[in-house]
């Protein structure tokens, strides 16, 4: 049974994206594009051939655990290179290389006609072979190694169109608020490697389980629990990293990048790296109650006010991401929970359909000339089937439609909610149950003003206004469309400012830029989504008894089922109801389908039967629209609060500290000291020699006076005798 | 007072006073820097003259020549240095067009 993992190949699987990231970007222009997209397909294909290899061993009981390359040994603590292959690792492994092998796919025809065709894969590539380290770690450094670069990644990624000042504003602000989020996590591992002085996880676990008086220990010099504080600082670079509220703010800004990345990065494998994290962690939040209370209502909060945030917003790409966002907030509602074999559940369901939702968001974008205003579109059912269908597998798994994918997952989330004792349970349970309806209200209103309604590409009632240069690419040339030499090429560069890119189909198609026809996306692009889509129908059905009931996860995640008991109540109620098929069919009657109904009802009878409804429903809740407008205004208080706060003390600093005290008092002041002294002392300097000479003499006659002074005085005494 | 009253006290009185004035000289000088020299010169024989009369006074005959010898030594060096001095006031007078003590401070701080 358990048969060995080899080495070889479990080096190979981050390495062979590693190796096409470093090809296509250092080399891009000698091998050209073709070839760059080859090699990293080919370096992703490869990786995800032998993580599925590694699955199917895991799954037959292999295991592998150990060090690889011994960086270095510093005062006993040991950085290294190793991996810890479990089940937990593997199904990662899997989700990451399987969801980047179909973003490169869709890429080569999405970046079709971009000059950094190259870089893009180069990027992607890169993102891969970090994403892969991050979680193929077995300790600290590692992870903390794959942390940095998927964020780093991240960053080149939402900055691609560089000559965008939107995206290197979202770029910096992602990597901004990530750093905090990181400088939290940086002093959970040191409290580890402090406390523990190891780095490797296994030894972390055994030192925290096996020292029982650690429960009561606290962080030097103050009376903080020792493992909350840990729990909590490591979560706080799951914040950052897995977009939780209040850290949230990057991840829809984030959305400047282009569309692919968006559904990699900030949907399916970058932002669930802070789930990742805490599961992996499991040993470790199992030990304080109040680090999982923390992590709960987090989760709780982002799980529903992002929902909101989700309603009113009219780019396609940002209903997606805070659609991320709230599913994100169930993730961590259940890592809150201890359910953190859920959580992964819902991680892995959720990447398969957020990266097709996003990827046909992608798609339409293309179909719709780049014009990313779901206000715009409408009746897009007819002119792309492909697209319509994959969108709609993936909604439906988004809302938790009974046997879906994602309705395994948040029903599991749900359920345990309600098993929960926790402090912040109730909290929950309100959150992800409101969750549900807010959920299926925004997906379907977006699904419905984009693929149903009326046609409104004719007339496009909302123009895309030029909000700063063009794109890089729409000047130097490297575009499709070189025909248009019409008079309507303004307002046709002006539908043009939102572009995510400029794709082939300008290059072939026929229609003027007047016309805006939809039309289906190329095979390239609608194959992954098409690839995507089964997972995202069944891949729940199929796995929810392995992975949460059976033994899959049983030695990567460890749950105290005396103090935590949600994961053994589920597992009741799921044998209770049958299993699967028993559990999607008790859900027809159960609240949370009926919220979903209501949900996709409510949006079908606001956006398709009556629009009209929509526009008095904004006109009552118009003070609670200008609030989702303004993002609850945390844009407004990190901008004019914090960065403002940190540029006042920044400034004080400067003035006072480095102008005054360091220059002013200690460089400066120093030289005016010396210079007052010398100004005195100078006086003695008079330049005649008669001076000097006199001083010299009353020196001479001083020196005399003290050494043969007693002498003389003798002397005298003695001629007085 | 005859002359063989003179005893060595008086030569080293003569001695000191001498020595007194050339100090007096130099620095109560304020014009001329070859009174400078002059003081200078002064102050030697002063030395001289204490070398001469403790020689004299030497209980031992044979003695009596070792601190006349240096003052042939100290006469001669005297003679060098205001030689050269002299030289060097005449080059600093080319340049600066005064000797006088007042108006050379260039080292003035």
């Amino acid at each position: 049974m358990s048969a060995n993992l080899s080495l070889t190949q479990l080096v190979a699987v981050p390495v062979a994206p590693l190796v096409g990231a470093i090809v296509a970007g250092l080399f891009g222009k000698q091998i050209g594009r073709a070839n760059a997209h080859r090699i990293t397909i080919l370096g992703v294909a490869i990786a995800f051939v032998l993580s599925f290899m590694t699955l199917l061993s895991v799954n037959d009981g292999a295991r592998f655990s150990g060090t690889v390359y011994e960086w270095m040994n510093a005062g006993g603590l040991k950085m290294e290179v190793g991996f810890l292959i479990d089940g937990l690792t593997a199904m990662m492994m899997c989700v990451v290389t399987f969801v980047s092998l179909m973003v490169h796919v869709y890429t080569i025809g999405y970046m079709k006609e971009d000059p950094g065709y190259q870089r893009f894969f180069s990027y992607i590539s890169l993102f891969t072979f970090s994403m892969l380290m991050l979680v193929m770690s077995n300790n600290f450094l590692q992870l903390f190694f794959g942390w940095e670069a998927v964020g780093l990644v991240s960053y080149l990624l939402i900055g691609f169109w560089f000559k965008r000042p939107t995206a290197i504003f979202a770029n910096l602000k992602a990597f901004l608020v990530n750093r905090v989020g990181d400088f939290g996590f940086i002093l959970g591992i040191g409290l580890i490697a402090t406390s523990a002085h190891t780095l490797n996880y296994g030894e972390t676990f055994d030192f925290f389980k096996n020292n029982g008086a650690l429960a009561l220990a606290t962080v030097p010099f103050t009376s903080w629990s020792l493992i909350t504080a840990t729990c909590i600082c490591l979560f706080i670079g799951a914040m950052g990293k897995s977009a939780q509220f209040p850290l949230h703010v990057w991840l829809p800004d984030s959305m400047e990048g282009p569309t692919p990345i968006s559904a990699l990065i900030h949907a399916a494998t970058m932002v669930t790296a802070g789930i990742f994290m805490v599961t992996r962690m499991s040993p470790l939040f199992e030990l304080s109650d109040t680090a999982l209370s923390f992590v709960l209502v987090i989760g709780s909060i982002t799980a529903l006010f992002m929902g909101f945030l989700g309603i009113i917003q009219n780019d396609i790409k940002r209903v997606v991401a805070y659609s991320t966002l709230s599913q994100l907030g169930y993730m961590t509602v259940a890592l809150g929970l201890s359910a953190y074999p859920v959580a992964v559940f819902h991680l892995m369901t959720h990447a398969f359909f957020k990266a097709l939702l996003f990827l046909a968001a992608g798609s339409t974008i293309m179909g719709m000339h780049h014009d990313q205003d779901i206000r715009n579109m409408g009746g897009l059912r007819k002119y792309m089937p492909i697209t319509y269908w994959t969108s709609l597998i993936g909604s439906l798994a988004l809302i938790g439609t009974p046997f879906f994918a994602g309705f395994y997952s948040k029903d599991s989330i749900i359920d345990a909610a309600y098993a929960s004792h926790l402090y912040g349970a109730g909290f929950a349970q309100f959150s992800v149950t409101a969750g549900v309806f807010v959920t299926a209200f925004y997906s379907f209103r977006m699904f419905f003003l984009v693929f149903h309604g009326k046609e409104r590409f004719h007339h496009k009632p909302f123009p895309p206004e030029i909000d700063g240069p063009e794109p890089a690419l729409e000047e130097d040339g490297a575009h499709g469309h070189g025909d248009h030499g019409h008079a309507a090429t303004h307002a046709s560069h002006a539908a043009h400012a939102h572009d995510d890119h400029v794709h082939g189909a300008h290059g072939h198609d026929d229609h003027g830029h007047g016309d805006h026809t939809p039309h289906e996306s190329p095979w390239v692009v609608t194959g992954p989504l098409i690839a995507l889509a089964f997972p995202s129908a069944v891949i729940g059905f199929f796995t929810i008894a392995p992975m949460l009931y059976g033994k899959f996860f049983a030695d990567s995640i460890f749950v105290n089922n005396e103090a935590h008991p949600a994961m053994e109540e589920l597992a009741k109620e799921f044998n209770e109801k049958g299993g699967a098929v028993g559990m999607g069919l008790h859900a027809f009657a159960s609240l949370p389908f009926l919220l979903a109904l209501a949900g996709v009802v409510l949006s079908y009878v606001m956006y398709i039967v009556k629009p009209s409804l929509s526009d008095t429903a904004a006109k009552i809740f118009a003070p609670v629209i200008k609030v989702l407008e303004n993002k609850y205004y945390l844009d407004w208080f990190n901008e004019n609060v914090l960065a403002a706060g940190a540029r006042l003390l920044g400034r004080g600093l400067w003035k006072g500290g480095d102008l005054g005290l360091i220059d002013g008092l200690f460089v400066n002041g120093s030289a005016r000291l010396v210079g007052a002294i010398a100004g005195v002392v100078r006086l003695v300097q008079t330049g005649h020699l008669y001076w000097y000479a006199l001083v010299m003499i009353l020196g001479v006659f001083g020196l005399l006076t003290w050494q043969l002074g007693p002498y003389l005085q003798s002397v005298v005494l003695g001629i007085a005798h | 007072m005859n002359i063989g009253d003179v005893s060595l006290a008086h030569y080293l009185t003569l001695g000191g006073m001498l020595f007194a004035l050339s100090v007096v000289g130099i620095f109560l000088n304020r014009r001329n820097l070859i009174v400078l020299l002059m003081a200078i010169e002064l102050m030697l024989l002063a030395v001289n003259m204490n070398f001469v009369a403790f020689s004299h006074y030497l209980p031992l005959a044979q003695d009596r020549m070792a601190g006349q010898v240096f003052v042939f030594f100290i006469l001669t060096v005297a003679a060098a240095e205001s030689a050269i001095g002299l030289a060097i006031l005449v080059v600093l007078f080319r340049n600066r067009a005064t000797i006088a003590a007042d108006e050379l401070d260039v080292l003035k701080g």
